[in-house]
């Protein structure tokens, strides 16, 4: 059992496949390599739309966006999920939301300003994108806790970053978590910053996987970036969680390559050579490292991966720049289930101002 | 003189307090080597050393309560909540904590900081990050709330809420960071809390506005002056406790008034302001109070964000109604 074996207290880190893409025999997971190279396709994916997200942004195509670019292996993880499972997502999750089969352009579109991009998300038991840091791992805990007292075998997954970890929201999940032992696993991908501030500023705990002691079960700190231990971490906990074991919590230990977001330029609080000293631990290359010992990866392969990654993405942004505008009115049909008539004679009152002065055409 | 923008304003006022005032602290998150996410703190961890400018753990009720009691250990801290959207994750800390710390303590325990937050819309940024909840605050006795339009008070307010003694949210309109530059003393000046500036003087109507609407109601008062109409804007620049007297005597004088905001209509300032308005001047009014602000629905994302929005257009529209009542 990987939780009980490495021990979080013990600074114990779970490694299977190391940066040159060795692996270790004795703890290789039941992944097929068909499976893994599957996985390189899709990790492959999610670099090229996160990165071609940025350039969008920067031709002021698209809003602020959080990249996941170093963190794809970690992002991966929701793959692993079951359908009747649960992703409850941060803002740092279109990778996972992209390998749990939400379309690419609806993320992209999500992202343009338009809230009805993530329109089909409930089909596949994703929660909405939560931008407030910290809030959403309560709402995996109640999530699971409806599963458990429902007598449903479905759990959730909740994503956050190290920075949420110091938020009191953080602590009141992991709590009622352990209490009424919620099938909830908690997947914290520790990038190392939040926004500016490292890692070692958020708390004196050597990891945040031994934070799980404290709430009365099991943690595990594992290299985020090695996806056979994503795929071992993952696997071992969402059993425990279904079988009613308890909640769990990962730390996968990764690198955040790129900003924050848009909005922010590392160079100003990070040393470049700190970058390039994580480099050589990108979770892309240790798999070409891995498939290509097999013959299983080369070049020419990696060109047609590339393409077909390239038409994929290409698709989703035409898709998504096509889009129809939202109307005005959708500013005012989506906050109350009911009739609200104080606030239709609000949207009356814009509709006729836009009418009156140029059909609402230049207004916005 | 030099010409600052209101980023520069806010960083100018806390380091020339920091300079003469060794007490005043600067906490909250990327305020240090980053210089904050919007450069308001730029060079001051740099000047004034990592124990005075100091990156917290990313936790807003952390940050707020953590500034209650430094405020209490005799410091002057000067808190900085990242965005407007992330005010509520201090609210216990700001309402139940800082608001009442004084009247708890029956005035043994002031608590003097100052808490930064950007605030409002038309930036084009995510959810939570273009809300306006300044009604939140002003619904809360005990919290002085200012927000200057303008680079001049940006520096004077800020400068005055640092020796107010009472905790005092300082909000700052992103819209308009580095929107306007203006001549800004280097010099030591307070603009006073607790008084509204008539930005432009009028007799036919007034348009009450702060923060980035007071740049929307200059615009429309410049239009309506095309046709005639002459429009007193009033900046009101401390939200809580209000200015009653100089709003008084404007609707007095012009009969006529007009509120804008960027928060949802419901419960907002605006209705506050034509309370106060009919209790007081109720004789002298020609035409109802006139509300031009933000609809009772959650704020969208940034696609629909210019239609949420007041801006001068609308405001005009409202100026006619109520000129035309």
């Amino acid at each position: 059992m990987l939780f009980d074996r490495f021990d979080p207290l013990k600074g114990e880190k779970l490694e299977i496949m190391d940066k040159d893409g060795r692996v270790n025999e004795e703890l290789r997971p039941d992944l097929s390599d068909e499976r893994i190279k599957e996985l390189y396709v899709r990790m492959s994916v999610m670099r090229l739309a996160d990165r071609t997200a940025l350039n969008l942004q920067r031709e002021g195509r698209m809003g602020t966006y959080a990249p996941v670019y170093g963190q794809e292996a970690s992002q991966a993880s929701a793959a692993f999920l079951e359908s009747g499972d649960w992703l409850v997502p941060s803002y740092r999750e279109s990778g996972a939301l992209l390998m749990r089969g939400v379309p690419l352009s609806g993320i992209y579109r999500y992202w343009m300003g338009d809230e009805r991009g993530l329109i089909g998300i409930k089909d596949l038991r994703v929660l909405p994108v939560e931008v407030v840091v910290g809030s959403q791992p309560l709402h995996a805990v109640g999530v699971s806790w409806a599963m458990k007292l429902r007598g449903i075998k479905s759990i959730a997954a909740v994503y956050f970053g190290d920075g949420a970890t110091s938020e009191g929201s953080f602590h009141e999940a992991m709590n009622f978590a352990g209490v009424f032992g919620t099938p909830t696993v908690f997947v914290c991908q520790n990038n190392q910053f939040a926004i500016s501030v490292p890692r070692r500023v958020q708390t004196r705990s050597k990891s945040i996987a031994q934070k799980a002691n404290a709430y009365g079960f099991k943690g595990i700190q594992i290299y985020g970036n090695d996806i056979m231990a994503v795929y071992a971490a993952m696997k071992e906990a969402m059993s425990d969680a279904r079988e009613g074991r308890g909640p769990r919590l990962i730390e996968m230990l990764t690198y955040r390559f790129g900003p924050h977001t848009t909005a922010d330029d590392p160079a100003k609080y990070r040393d470049a050579s700190e970058l390039e000293k994580n480099k050589p631990f990108d979770p892309l290359i240790r798999l070409r490292l891995y498939l290509s010992s097999l013959g299983m990866w080369s070049e020419e392969e990696e060109y047609e991966i590339m393409d077909a990654a390239k038409t994929e993405v290409e698709k989703a942004v035409a898709e998504a720049e096509s889009a129809p505008k939202p109307s005005p009115s959708d500013i005012f049909h989506n906050t109350w289930k009911r009739e609200h008539t104080y606030l239709k004679r609000q949207e009356s009152e814009l509709l006729a101002l836009l009418q009156e002065t140029d059909g609402g055409a230049s207004h916005a | 003189m030099p010409k600052l923008n209101i980023v520069s304003a806010i960083n100018l006022a806390l380091d020339r307090e920091m300079e003469k005032n060794e007490r005043v602290v600067i906490i909250g998150e990327d305020v240090g080597r980053e210089g904050g996410v919007f450069r308001v703190t730029d060079g001051l961890q740099g000047k004034y050393g990592p124990e005075r400018v100091i990156d917290t753990p990313l936790s807003e009720g952390g940050i707020a309560g953590t500034a209650l009691g430094l405020a209490v250990g005799g410091l002057i801290p000067v808190a900085e909540i990242q965005f407007e959207g992330f005010m509520y994750l201090a609210l216990d800390q700001i309402a139940n904590q800082m608001a009442r710390y004084r009247s708890r303590s029956r005035g043994q325990y002031p608590i003097n900081l100052v808490l930064r937050l950007p605030w409002g819309g038309g930036i084009r940024a995510p959810e939570h990050h273009s809300d306006s909840p300044e009604a939140v605050l002003a619904n809360t006795p005990g919290i002085t709330v200012v927000q200057p339009s303008n680079p001049y008070d940006a520096k004077g307010l800020m400068t005055a809420a640092l020796r107010y003694g009472d905790p005092v949210i300082y909000c700052e309109p992103k819209r308009i960071y580095r929107a306007i530059k203006a001549e800004v003393p280097d010099e030591d000046y307070e603009v006073p809390i607790g008084k509204a500036a008539a930005v432009r003087e009028g007799t036919d109507m007034t348009i009450v506005a702060w923060g980035a609407m007071v740049r929307e109601a200059l615009r429309a008062a410049e239009e309506l002056a095309a046709d005639g109409v002459s429009a007193e804007v009033i900046d009101l620049r401390t939200i809580s406790p209000m200015d009653s007297d100089t709003i008084i005597s404007s609707a007095k004088k012009t009969g006529r008034l007009l509120v804008t905001h960027e928060a949802p209509k419901t419960g907002g300032i605006g209705a506050e302001i034509a309370a106060r308005v009919y209790e007081e001047a109720f004789t002298s009014l020609l035409a109802p109070v006139e509300r031009v602000t933000g609809y009772d629905a959650v704020m969208p994302l940034f696609k629909l964000e210019d239609y949420y929005l007041p801006n001068a257009k609308k405001i005009i529209a409202g100026a006619r109604k109520i000129l035309n009542y």
